[in-house]
């Protein structure tokens, strides 16, 4: 009696003691390695031009103070035990849908469109904080609804109940609307029992992406540039060709850290949406896909969590994070590969960016807190 | 509290495959790009980020014979700018404006241009350059370059000719020895950013410039200055058109001196002399700086009058039909045909030998033997002394010579042509052909090129130049050389003659068409020892006012040439 009890100690005091350092040292090194890239790929044009004061490392910089915050997020997120988050659930979807309208009527402009909203001197853009609100609002719900997610009206219901989200991320920022619609699919697939719905969801998925690429004006240009960037007009490819440039002239081995020239003002955004062109070329076919391989095995520990979940919610939530993640790594490799057409996507810790990292640390505090939850026994 | 179900487990791993599977052909997708696309975007990316600069090569210097440098190059700055770099247009007008002393208008205009470069300027002194690269404007480009100089300034301008903007041979020397003096261009292959900025730091594909070759010329330097003060001397005393001296060596065709009064400034080549000074800036400006670079002595052509007896009696001792005292009567004029042609002295020479025709000049004389000729030896002799060709003197822009059609010659024709009227050569082939004449019977070509100098090897090419001889005998070109030296010493040449020297030599005094004019050109050549020549002057002053006598106003020049020459050949 006083064994079992002992035993059942100690698998008390094992469980507690499970956090998944893997994924942990994944994203460190990830982290690591964007940082690296991100100065090579900016240090060049922030050096040379007056609007950066000719500093280097202003990137570096801005990126590194990023991510000391986005680290309090990461530690805040382990921290608070992620059963609390369903409790917010619908606190996370009233917030990102209202920062979303907000940010139509009260935004700053960037790149011609108002994505970011100021509180004083803070900054930060609302359709990133809306994919996070969307993975944590799905996960409560999906969570309380399993059985009824056999019927495709329910799905149809989840979906009318997020289109005001996605409507209004969608109305000045398409690609984000699509991630979110994406992760949204994914986190449907998963919680659902049936398959069959989601090759319809598929399929429609498909014609509406056409039919709304066919309307909007002007991405009939980025189609063109898409399918011919050799011949298209050439304000429309120039970006794309660019990227190609980089990435075809790197061969193999790349021409070594640092010295890439597209990165010299030819590849607009190199430090953004285009680093993994700048890696291409410098790293070579083996530094993209070392970076491809690094993002597969944070995929696959997070496939390990979300599988030994102990309940569907912490599952999903994993699941969303997973989606998000890949979501974007695909997008972005696709899009300067010109395999998809043109949309701005970034590289997950490695790309520039502010609110962005933020949320990708706190996404990874929130798998890492629901890895904390996972009973060694239950690993098989 | 919902369990984590197996269905839900098993869609994750599809989920998972599904990301698996994408990853697998983006990198895919990235293999082709990366490995077999890679040769070509490589080029294509190389074509983007690579700029070819030049290195501007030193044209080669020209030396006379002794090595005096007659032409060189001086470094200065082309001054440029780059529109998409310029980050303070404002700043870059002010400052150019003050620095190159350029309107503001203009330097607005070029700055403000949308091209990838823009020249400004060329030709800046490279001071001026450093003090516009002191002030570190982005996109002000500063180059080296170089520019030609002439230290003589007008010294043999028509003879050096000039370079354009582009250091190109434009006229003369510098235009036909272009390819020995050009060089090769060097050039820097650079990387550059997006802006067109060169990025530091690279390695530099760098192609050194090969300097010109060193062309070296038989023109003496001092024979030269001496000649074009002479010259400058006749010009302004005679109130001439302009008058030209051409120095040469008759046994080889160098050209020792070839001045032209007026001449120009080879350093400021589109600046009219001040002759023309009043045409600046009217339409007829190009006319004139046409005009004002022309080398009369190769691309004018003019009726030679008596210096062509010289021919005339060649072509007759050769053909053995003139003994040196067979005996003439001239009663001041000649009847050919019906018509009457007057010599000079119109009260005639009266009885006198062929020896004492030629040395009064005697123009019946002359006619008669040049109708003893008759037009086929005539022209025979016109043709093997080399008068229907060209020279092929190393200067560009030569004229023909300007002839009767044999057929077309008539005895009147003929009696014209042998006292050197009806037809026209140029200086430099009478020049030549009484060369050939003297110096026992070989054609020479004049020629100032002697040897190029390799700036890279210090190799040296000599130049060869073609000679032809027996155009006439050895005893001809004798008697010729003594029937000369008798007209200097005792005929109409005898201003030319200097005590201590042999000198041989004829006058000509020709009017210029249309003859109603009264515009007249007096010649004189002459060449010195008679015995052996080694130098020969021809002077020509077209249009003097006053007296206009070759024999008065020509030879003294000569005379004062050979007086200064000769003691310095020997």
């Amino acid at each position: 009696m006083a064994e079992k009890k002992r035993e059942v100690n100690k698998r008390k005091e094992k469980a507690i003691s499970y956090f998944d350092y893997n994924l942990l040292f994944l994203v460190i090194f990830l982290v690591c390695f964007g940082l690296v890239m991100l100065y090579s790929s900016s240090s060049y044009i922030c050096a040379n031009s007056a609007k950066y004061n000719y500093d280097a490392a202003h990137y570096l910089k801005l990126q590194l103070r990023n991510y000391i915050i986005g680290a309090f997020g990461m530690v805040f997120f382990i921290a608070v035990p992620y059963k609390t988050w369903k409790k917010f659930g619908w606190l996370a979807y009233f917030v990102s849908f209202i920062l979303c309208v907000l940010v139509i009527f009260i935004g700053s402009e960037s790149h011609g469109q108002a994505r970011w909203i100021y509180i004083g001197p803070i900054g930060f853009q609302p359709s990133e904080v809306a994919k996070v609100g969307v993975i944590v609002f799905l996960a409560m719900l999906l969570e309380r609804i399993p059985k009824q997610l056999k019927s495709i009206k329910s799905l149809a219901k989840v979906f009318a109940m997020l289109l005001p989200i996605i409507g209004a991320v969608a109305y000045n920022n398409l690609s984000t609307a699509i991630i979110i619609m994406g992760i949204a699919v994914c986190m449907l697939f998963v919680a659902s029992p049936k398959y069959s719905h989601f090759v319809v969801v598929g399929i429609v998925g498909i014609i509406f992406a056409v039919i709304f690429i066919a309307a909007a004006g002007y991405r009939v240009g980025r189609i063109e540039a898409w399918l011919h960037p050799e011949t298209a007009d050439p304000g429309d490819v120039y970006q794309t060709l660019q990227g190609l440039y980089a990435i075809g002239s790197g061969g193999l081995f790349g021409k070594g850290l640092g010295e890439s020239l597209q990165k010299m003002g030819n590849v607009p955004e190199s430090q953004n949406d285009m680093i993994f062109t700048i890696i291409c070329e410098e790293l070579g076919l083996f530094g993209a896909v070392c970076v491809i391989l690094l993002f597969m095995l944070i995929i696959w520990r997070m496939m390990v969590i979300s599988n030994n979940a102990p309940d569907l919610f912490g599952s999903l939530l994993v699941v969303g994070v997973m989606s998000h993640i890949a979501i974007q790594v695909i997008l972005n490799i696709a899009v300067v590969t010109n395999s998809i057409p043109n949309t701005g996507v970034i590289l997950p810790f490695i790309s520039y960016g502010g609110t962005s990292i933020l949320i990708l640390m706190c996404e990874i505090g929130l798998v890492l807190g629901v890895s904390r939850s996972i009973r060694l026994e239950s690993i098989k | 509290m919902e369990r984590n179900k197996t269905y839900n487990r098993k869609k994750i791993c599809i989920f998972c495959f599904i990301i698996f599977a994408c990853a697998c052909l983006l990198t895919g997708r990235l293999i082709y790009l990366m490995i077999f696309k890679h040769d070509y975007y490589t080029e294509k990316a190389i074509d983007l980020q690579q700029r070819e600069r030049q290195i501007k090569a030193a044209r080669g210097e020209i030396v006379d014979r002794n090595g005096v440098v007659l032409a060189t190059n001086e470094a200065v700055c082309t001054i440029s700018v780059i529109h998409n770099q310029i980050t303070d247009e404002e700043q870059v007008i002010q400052m150019l404006c003050k620095e190159l002393e350029l309107s503001e208008e203009y330097v607005r205009k070029r700055v403000e241009k949308v091209t990838s470069i823009e020249k400004i300027k060329s030709n800046v002194s490279k001071e001026i350059g450093k003090r516009i690269l002191a002030y570190e404007l982005d996109g002000v480009k500063v180059d080296e370059d170089y520019k030609r100089v002439y230290p003589y300034n007008e010294l043999a301008s028509k003879v050096l000719g000039f370079t354009g903007s582009d250091n190109q041979g434009i006229i003369g020397l510098e235009s036909k020895y272009e390819t020995y003096l050009k060089g090769q261009d060097g050039t820097i292959l650079t990387f550059t950013d997006a802006r067109g900025r060169e990025v530091e730091d690279l390695i530099e594909n760098r192609l050194e410039p090969v300097s010109g070759d060193t062309l070296q010329i038989t023109m003496d330097y001092n024979i030269q200055a001496y000649c074009m003060q002479a010259a400058e001397k006749a010009y302004l005393q005679k109130e001439a058109d302009h008058v030209s001296i051409i120095v040469m060596n008759p046994q080889n065709g160098e050209l020792l001196a070839m001045a032209n009064y007026p001449e120009f400034n080879p350093n400021e080549p589109f600046t009219l002399i001040e002759q023309y000074a009043q045409y600046a800036g009217t339409e007829e400006e190009s006319d004139y700086l046409n005009e004002m670079w022309r080398n009369p002595c190769v691309s004018d052509t003019y009726e030679p009058g008596s210096t062509f007896k010289i021919i005339t009696t060649s072509a007759a001792l050769e053909e053995g039909i003139v003994g040196l005292n067979d005996s003439y009567y001239c009663p001041g004029y000649i009847m050919v045909e019906d018509r009457k042609i007057r010599c000079h002295k119109t009260i005639g020479h009266g009885s006198e030998t062929f020896e004492e025709g030629i040395e009064n000049s005697c123009n019946p004389v002359f006619i008669s033997v040049g109708l003893e000729l008759g037009v086929d030896r005539y022209y025979h002799y016109f043709e093997r002394f080399g008068l229907l060709d060209k020279t092929h003197i190393d200067l560009p822009g030569e004229a023909n010579t300007i002839m009767h059609k044999k057929e077309n010659i008539g005895p009147v024709e003929l009696a014209t042509i042998s006292f050197g009227q009806s037809f026209q050569i140029t200086p430099i082939q009478l020049a030549t052909t009484v060369s050939s004449l003297i110096n026992g019977g070989t054609r020479v070509t004049p020629h100032f090129g002697m040897s190029v100098t390799d700036s890279t090897t210090g190799e040296v090419e000599t130049f060869e130049y073609e000679t032809l001889p027996g155009i006439c005998s050895e005893e001809a070109s004798e008697t010729l050389r003594y029937l000369l030296e008798q007209v200097v010493s005792d005929g109409s040449g005898s201003r030319a003659y200097l005590e201590g020297f042999e000198i041989g030599g004829k006058t000509a005094t020709s009017q210029t068409l249309p003859r109603s004019e009264n515009k007249y050109i007096s010649s004189f050549l002459g060449f010195a020892p008679a015995s052996d020549p080694e130098v020969l002057v021809l002077v020509i002053i077209h249009n003097p006012q006053g007296i206009y006598y070759g024999g008065t106003i020509a030879a003294p020049i000569a005379r004062e040439i050979f007086e200064n020459i000769l003691p310095y050949l020997d």
